[in-house]
């Protein structure tokens, strides 16, 4: 189908005894926010390792632009548009806000084999960096080294690396948890406006926001998509509200 | 928005450091300078073959300090790369002493421009070999293979009797350079100050740029490297490389100093105490490892002179100092927690 930007076909991950991906189909259109839920556990971040290439799944195929991808390396993955946030920061700690950044914009330019020139004045990094940090809302904090920034500061910045890169899909694992109150609004604000410029794969318990953001969304149980639909669809369906919903979750 | 100084990239606190640093490096150029007169004012010209050594290995440590500090490469085999250094401009000069050719096609050489620039090619060429096979590993494993691989270029020249063997190769003189009398201890003194001033320059220069940004966060988190599109190896690669030649050319000026070259450079014991001085002055920092190196010669003279067991002495003082300035004797200075990159 074209208007599909991934494709997940059968994909299967074993740990073990313990099946955390199960014969998973799945389907993210071109533009669209997509949603997947489910208890903990459920395999979401195993999910989404697998389709950034950190996992090797055990059998299934993963297509993005029309393309195999399931043999690719996270980096060529990531040069081909994919870009994802962590539920447990991944972050430099020694370095500062902005470096963070500006390394993301410095990969993304091309390769790093600079040895001369430094690269802390270089605007080329700095100024995309900047713009980065100001978009969620970290503009003042550019030179706090990151092991000195609050839960909340360092899950905004793992969205603005994420962004740096430009990428075509967007594959955030938990943006909100843990996050107060305004920051979660200015989060869900956020997403709100990269939804108009790129595809979104989001991984959330917060069920206000999956409702209020997601145009379809994906029931993940047991490692199994046991349905995908519109919020009203999902809501509305009688397996999601036993399997999950049901269970005291919204 | 953009304020012109953040845009810069200038951190509002760092000028007062940057002042201290330049302040600092023009102390260190006086002192530098004015050691040999001193010395000889003082009637200790001894005092001058130990700087000398002093800052040969302060090349030495940083050089591992690139992979070590910055890129959290925890070689073990840093040695072998300061031995072949070494050994290529024994080996040169024992072919220009015989007037014949080494394998048969390469003439000898006591010209140290000529011997100090192969001495670089050879030990980034191991450097480039062992490093493709070593750094496919991680962790433990990688600290073993990296040791292992510096034993066997050790048993390599114990077994090349040709030169030596365990007893080494004398270099009856030290290499010519700009018609100089590099026989004379001071002149030999300046021309490593020389060497080391530009080496550190280059150096500084590499962890600031680009290269360095990405060989920093390979240390903080290999996996946030590979979310951004980055594959490591070959920045592992390069970065093993450039060390390498850096212990090259430690080992090339050792050579020249000490007129003699043996297995004992590329010794096990001798990368660590290469990685001593770096955990010692500061992984990560541009002058910490040469701060350990001063500290671990001189220790190691100060202490030899009073009794032959001075590694039984030379121990404890090490882990208290560990223990008193865990990122290293350079966070005391400074007093800061973060490294440079
Ligand atoms: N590396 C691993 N080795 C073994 N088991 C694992 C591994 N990673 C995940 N699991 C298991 O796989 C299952 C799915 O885990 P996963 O982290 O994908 O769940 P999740 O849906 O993201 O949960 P949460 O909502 O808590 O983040 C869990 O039972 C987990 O314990
Ligand atoms: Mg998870």
């Amino acid at each position: 189908m074209p208007d599909a930007l991934l494709r997940v076909d059968h994909l299967t991950k074993r740990f073990g005894g313990l099946t955390a991906t199960n014969d998973l189909s799945l389907e993210v259109r071109t533009g669209e926010l997509h949603a997947v839920i489910g208890p903990n556990g459920a395999g979401k971040t195993t999910l989404i390792s697998q389709l950034f290439g950190e996992l090797a799944p055990n059998a299934g195929t993963i297509h993005f632009a029309g393309e195999d991808i399931t043999a690719l390396s996270t980096a060529a993955r990531v040069r081909r548009g994919l870009a994802r946030s962590f539920q447990i920061t991944q972050l430099l700690f020694d370095y500062s806000a902005l470096d963070n950044v500006a390394l993301a914009v410095q990969a993304h330019l091309g390769h790093s084999y600079h040895f001369w020139a430094d690269a802390r004045s270089d605007r080329a990094l700095t100024e995309p960096a900047l713009l980065g940090l100001a978009r969620v809302g970290l503009e003042g904090r550019a030179h706090v080294a990151v092991k000195e920034m609050s839960h909340g500061e360092q899950k905004q910045l793992e969205l603005a690396i994420a962004l740096a890169t430009r990428p075509r899909l967007l594959l955030l694992d938990e943006p909100m948890a843990g996050l107060g109150t305004t920051e979660c609004a200015a989060t869900i604000d956020l997403l709100r406006k990269l939804k108009q410029e790129t595809t979104i794969l989001l991984v959330e318990h917060d069920m206000d926001a999956v409702f209020a953001l997601a145009d379809r969304i994906s029931v993940l149980v047991d490692g199994q998509c046991i349905t995908t639909g519109t919020g009203e669809e999902v809501r509305n369906n009688e397996t999601v509200r036993i399997a999950y919903l049901g269970e005291g979750n919204v | 928005m953009a304020r012109t100084e953040a845009a810069a990239g200038v951190n509002p606190g760092a000028r007062r450091i940057l002042l201290l640093r330049g302040a600092g490096l023009v102390v260190l150029a006086v002192v530098l300078l004015l050691l040999p007169m001193t010395a000889n004012a003082i009637g200790d010209p001894a005092l001058i073959t130990l700087a000398t050594r002093m800052i040969i290995y302060a090349i030495a440590a940083a050089s591992l300090n690139l992979i070590l500090g910055y890129g959290g490469l925890v070689s073990f085999g840093h040695a072998a790369y300061f031995g072949v250094g070494g050994y290529v401009v024994g080996i040169l000069y024992f072919h220009f002493a015989a007037d014949d050719l080494f394998l048969g096609f390469i003439p000898g050489s006591n010209q140290f421009l000529i011997t100090l620039f192969a001495a670089m090619v050879v030990s980034g060429l191991a450097a480039l070999v062992l490093g493709a096979l070593s750094l496919r590993t991680t962790g433990l494993q990688f600290i073993m293979i990296t040791l292992a691989f510096a034993q066997m270029v050790f048993f390599l020249f114990v077994s090349l009797k040709v030169y030596g063997g365990d007893d080494g190769l004398i270099v009856r003189r030290r290499n010519l350079l700009f018609g100089l009398n590099m026989a004379n201890d001071t002149t030999f003194y300046f021309v490593c100050v020389t060497i080391a001033a530009l080496y550190f320059a280059v150096f500084w220069r590499l962890v600031g740029s680009r290269f360095g940004l990405v060989l920093g966060g390979i240390r903080q988190n290999e996996r946030r490297l590979a979310a951004i599109g980055i594959s490591t190896y070959r920045y592992k690669l390069v970065a093993f490389v450039i060390a390498g030649i850096g212990a090259g050319i430690a080992g090339a000026l050792m050579a020249n100093f000490s007129k003699f070259v043996s297995p004992d450079m590329l010794h096990w014991s001798r990368s660590g105490e290469l990685m001593i001085m770096v955990i010692l002055g500061g992984g990560a920092t541009l002058f910490g490892p040469a701060i350990g190196a001063v500290i671990l010669v001189g220790l190691e003279t100060v202490l030899t002179g009073w009794t032959e067991h001075w590694q039984f002495i030379l121990g404890p003082i090490l882990i208290l100092i560990a223990l008193f300035t865990r990122g290293g004797v350079l966070t005391l200075l400074e007093n800061r927690r973060a490294p440079d990159a």
